[in-house]
């Protein structure tokens, strides 16, 4: 980011106080998001233009002080300290000022210049607060303006006050006041401050600040101590610190940080006396009296559930109607590139083309989701701006707390599909608002065990074939045994992987009810899906070529080639007699017979997608165009001759489909993915899993859907057509002595199975590691593939009916589920006894 | 590091009923969790109201001045409380 020809802004402020609407209303529709080197917090950041020149504007995460004890905070503070904004526009809650000035103080004190924002002055005037804001810019020595981001009011003022304090400080810097007395504290913060005088490689730091976190025991600020003096310089220095700390700490009987903390509310009481009137505290809100009725004990799962079954409702069930309607869309673009392709030959494509197709079907079925996600988005956003959201995570913490994960662990589960239909892109996505860093990462590992959408195919297909008597006790386990494994997992994972990783308290605010705004929803709705499009589409596209090369290389072999091609002509020939005596014989025949059956194919498919009476009135108008004289042939409504060469086209086309598919068929038999899943077999036969089973679920990685149709090409016998997958596949496993064993083992390894592809993408986006991206597909795999093999080679032992084993595991998870809770609730109760046991 | 009083010795915040006001006395926590605490604005001598607790027990839910807080009873125990009642 270039400052150049303007100025460098950062907008930092506490959690709820309006900061990001701020932002928006500051910066308007042209912002960026990324990320803080190194980690996953968002870097939000856009530019305006000004009477200064261009101002980059940055809005730093929400934090309700400037430690290091958070990330957020870190974050805040590194770029603060580093970037050195030549501004800062602390944002503040008007209605909730006298905690809202701790900030300001420690941004003061990193001698930073600022404006004041008085955010959410409607909300401040609505409960009878008046704050006088000349006094107020007086004692802080500040430039403060009144804002309500929410209703688009101050952006003007605002502007004009950045645009006079930075051309002021531009001509004559003057740094911030100093406004906290720290009493006692003074003389030592003096002599720290001067014991890091000599010290040129800290000089660009505030010394003040630096002397009052060294004091503090600030971690990052002893950090800073020792990467720029080097261990040799700085080791005195902190034994002098440690020494003066000692000291202090013994004289006066308190911590440094409780004292400072107590010196800056002290601060703040004087700041505001006079300042601040009319805030009477007895009145109840509106919020209280709503949340007497929603957080109340008996009333308030009732009212959790039914939100969530209204997200569920209008984003999972009827957004995935809305497909239905945007679908023909995508169908169209299909059309449109495979117009542009080479065309097909009579038995083998152009590479071009097969890969052309491929890839836009790999993109259609991604895009196929857009809708969904931008109302599931949409519905987000709500529940997050009017407040709802934090308590859902009050309501939950104590039970997904236990097992590692947190209360707001609940709506990236409910997105992954804890019922029955969402998906783990989303879920994963929504990670990012758990506060506690490690059930952020189990919470990430888990989503992917939720039920999503492209899963339900082969359960149904599965349970069609296996279990057509116990099919609703079958659904019933599948539907809720994610959330045991989920649980479970989480568990596992925190206390062993996770176990290191940083975790927070649970200490949040409950902010106040708004009613959300429809901009600042829309604008995240979009901005999420459209992240979405962007970062999974690329590299889903990109591993999709990679898939396209393993299921097509080496390819068959020339003998092989040479024996489907002698197939063809032989059906060719069989047409060509059929057509001898047919007046039509001149079109259908010779150079015409390629193009013929294309445009055949392409008008069945046309008139398959094509909706309604009148849908289907255009495609015949739209091939009449395109070939007046085929149109004839493959319609059946022409003359006699016509009828027979419609017969005649029919059958060559089928025959033409067998062998397509039967050469696709050996071909992935053949290809390197097909090598894979045949190598696999020594150690997936345990799970009962043949070479067949494993290609479907090794391309199923790629893209859940997928799964089914490969099963479906490869259980294909080509004979009997009328036979549906289910018949097919029954019939050959268990010829080939499966039984529906297998189909418990199966369901386990896929309720159990990795992430698809793009939902490992936003696990690399959201932990920021490619190592963790590996460990969330080698973990659920090996855990898969240990409980698959473990119930079918048991099973096959004790020679357990399927639906026995499926029993066994369900109802053994779920009682593992309840000791597992009950001893950490023992645990917990008895830590909360032993804090205040004597020593 | 702090100083853990003696058992039954003590109220914390842990002990009060919803309804129940209390002044703050000390925190016996330490690092990130008491930051936070003295962040949100529950600082020594500060009087919060218990609210409720959630439906499974906890969290808890407090008010202090304009705003409310939610904590784990696990965190709340470490936040000391004088004896006094404080009326509305």
């Amino acid at each position: 980011m270039s400052k150049g020809d303007g100025i460098l802004v950062a907008l930092a402020g506490q959690q709820n106080a309006g900061k990001s609407t701020l932002f928006n209303l500051l910066t308007g529709a042209r912002q960026h998001v990324a990320n803080y080197p190194g980690v996953t917090v968002d870097k939000k950041y856009g530019q305006y233009r000004d009477a200064i020149g261009t101002v980059y504007t940055v809005d730093l995460p929400g934090t309700y002080s400037l430690t290091s004890f958070s990330l957020e905070e870190r974050v805040a503070r590194e770029f603060l300290l580093g970037d050195r904004p030549d501004l800062t526009v602390n944002v503040v809650d008007a209605s909730n000022l006298r905690r809202s000035l701790h900030l300001t103080l420690q941004i003061l004190e990193m001698e930073l210049p600022s404006v004041l924002a008085l955010n959410m002055m409607d909300v401040a005037e609505g409960r009878g607060i008046q704050i006088d804001q000349a006094l107020l810019s007086e004692r802080l020595r500040l430039p403060v303006v009144a804002t309500v981001g929410r209703k688009g009011q101050g952006r003007e003022p605002l502007r004009e006050a950045v645009r006079a304090e930075a051309a002021r400080q531009a001509k004559t810097p003057t740094p911030p006041p100093v406004l906290v007395d720290y009493g006692t504290l003074e003389p030592i913060i003096s002599q720290v401050h001067q014991g890091l005088a000599p010290f040129k490689a800290v000089a660009d730091l505030p010394q003040r600040w630096l002397a009052i976190e060294l004091l503090e025991g600030d971690s990052q600020a002893v950090g800073i101590l020792l990467e720029r003096l080097g261990e040799a310089a700085a080791t005195p220095l902190r034994e002098a610190v440690g020494d003066l700390i000692a000291d202090f700490e013994q004289r006066q009987g308190v911590e440094i940080s409780d004292y400072v903390v107590g010196r800056r509310d002290r601060t703040v009481e004087r700041l505001l006396d006079g300042v601040l009137s009319g805030a009477e505290t007895g009145r109840t809100t509106l919020t209280e009296r709503v949340d007497r009725v929603v957080l109340n004990r008996w009333l308030a799962p009732g009212f959790l559930l039914l939100t969530v079954f209204a997200i569920y409702q209008v984003s999972i069930v009827w957004g995935y109607e809305l497909t239905n309607y945007t679908w023909p869309f995508l169908a169209k673009t299909r059309e449109l590139v495979a117009g542009l392709l080479p065309s097909a030959h009579f038995l083998v494509d152009p590479y071009v083309r097969s890969l052309g197709l491929w890839l836009v079907d790999s993109a259609n079925t991604l895009l196929n989701y857009v809708p969904i996600f931008i109302i599931l988005f949409a519905c987000i956003a709500i529940v997050e701006d009017s407040g709802y959201m934090a308590r859902i995570a009050f309501i939950l913490d104590k039970i997904l707390h236990r097992f590692g994960l947190h209360g707001q662990s609940t709506l990236p589960l409910i997105l992954g599909g804890v019922f029955a239909g969402g998906c783990a892109v989303p879920g994963v996505m929504a990670t990012k608002g758990i506060p506690d860093n490690r059930a952020r990462m189990a919470t990430i590992f888990t989503v992917p065990f939720m039920n999503c959408l492209a899963k339900v195919p082969l359960y149904t297909l599965l349970l069609g074939i296996f279990f057509v008597e116990h099919k609703s006790l079958m659904m019933f386990y599948i539907s809720t045994m994610t959330i045991i494994f989920a649980l479970l997992v989480a568990k596992l994972l925190t206390k062993t992987v996770l176990s290191g990783h940083e975790t927070s308290p649970f200490v949040m605010e409950l902010p106040h009810y708004h009613p959300p705004t429809f901009n600042g929803v829309a604008s995240r709705a979009f901005e999420r899906t459209w992240q979405y499009i962007k970062k999974v589409g690329t590299v889903v596209l990109a591993v999709a070529v990679v898939v396209f090369v393993l299921l097509h290389l080496p390819g068959l072999p020339e003998a092989r080639k040479a024996h489907f091609q002698q197939q063809a002509e032989a059906a060719i020939e069989r047409f060509d007699q059929s057509m001898a005596d047919n007046p039509y014989r001149e079109i259908a025949t010779g150079a015409n017979l390629v193009p013929l059956i294309n445009y055949y194919s392409d008008y069945k498919r046309a008139k398959l997608n094509a909706s309604g009476a009148a849908g289907s009135q255009r495609v015949t108008e739209r091939f009449q165009a395109r070939n007046p004289d085929f149109l004839a042939l493959v319609t059946r409504g022409g003359d006699r001759d016509a009828k027979q060469a419609n017969r005649a086209l029919r059958t060559l086309a089928r025959e033409r489909q067998k062998l397509r598919l039967r050469m696709r068929e050996e071909r992935i038999t053949n290809s390197i993915l097909g090598s894979i899943g045949r190598g696999m077999e020594p150690i997936t036969q345990f799970a009962g899993f043949d070479w067949k089973i494993n290609v479907a679920l090794l391309a199923s990685f790629a893209a859940r859907e997928s799964s089914v149709a490969t099963l479906g090409v490869l259980f294909q016998q080509g004979d009997d057509e009328n036979q549906t997958l289910e018949q097919r596949m029954g019939q050959e496993t268990r010829e080939a002595g499966a039984t529906a064993l297998l189909a418990v083992s199966m369901i386990l390894f896929f309720a159990l199975y990795p992430p698809c592809l793009a939902t490992t993408i936003m696990v690399k986006m959201q932990t920021g590691s490619y190592k963790w991206m590996a460990f969330s597909i080698i973990f659920p795999t090996i855990l898969g593939l240990a409980v698959a093999s473990a119930v079918y080679s048991i099973g096959m032992a004790l020679g357990a009916t399927a639906i026995e084993a499926m029993s066994a595991v369900y109802w053994g998870a779920f009682l593992l589920l309840l000791i597992v809770g009950l001893l950490s609730d023992r645990k917990a109760s008895r830590l909360l006894r032993q804090r205040f046991s004597p020593g | 590091m702090s100083k853990m009083p003696q058992r039954g010795s003590a109220r914390t915040l842990n002990d009060i009923r919803p309804g129940g006001r209390v002044r703050i006395h000390r925190h016996h926590s330490d690092g990130a969790v008491r930051q936070r605490l003295l962040d949100l604005g529950l600082m020594p001598n500060v009087v919060v109201r218990v609210v409720r607790s959630a439906p499974l027990n906890d969290p808890i839910e407090l008010k202090l001045d304009a705003s409310s807080i939610t904590l784990r009873r696990r965190e709340a125990i470490t936040i000391e409380v004088t004896s006094e009642e404080i009326e509305p």
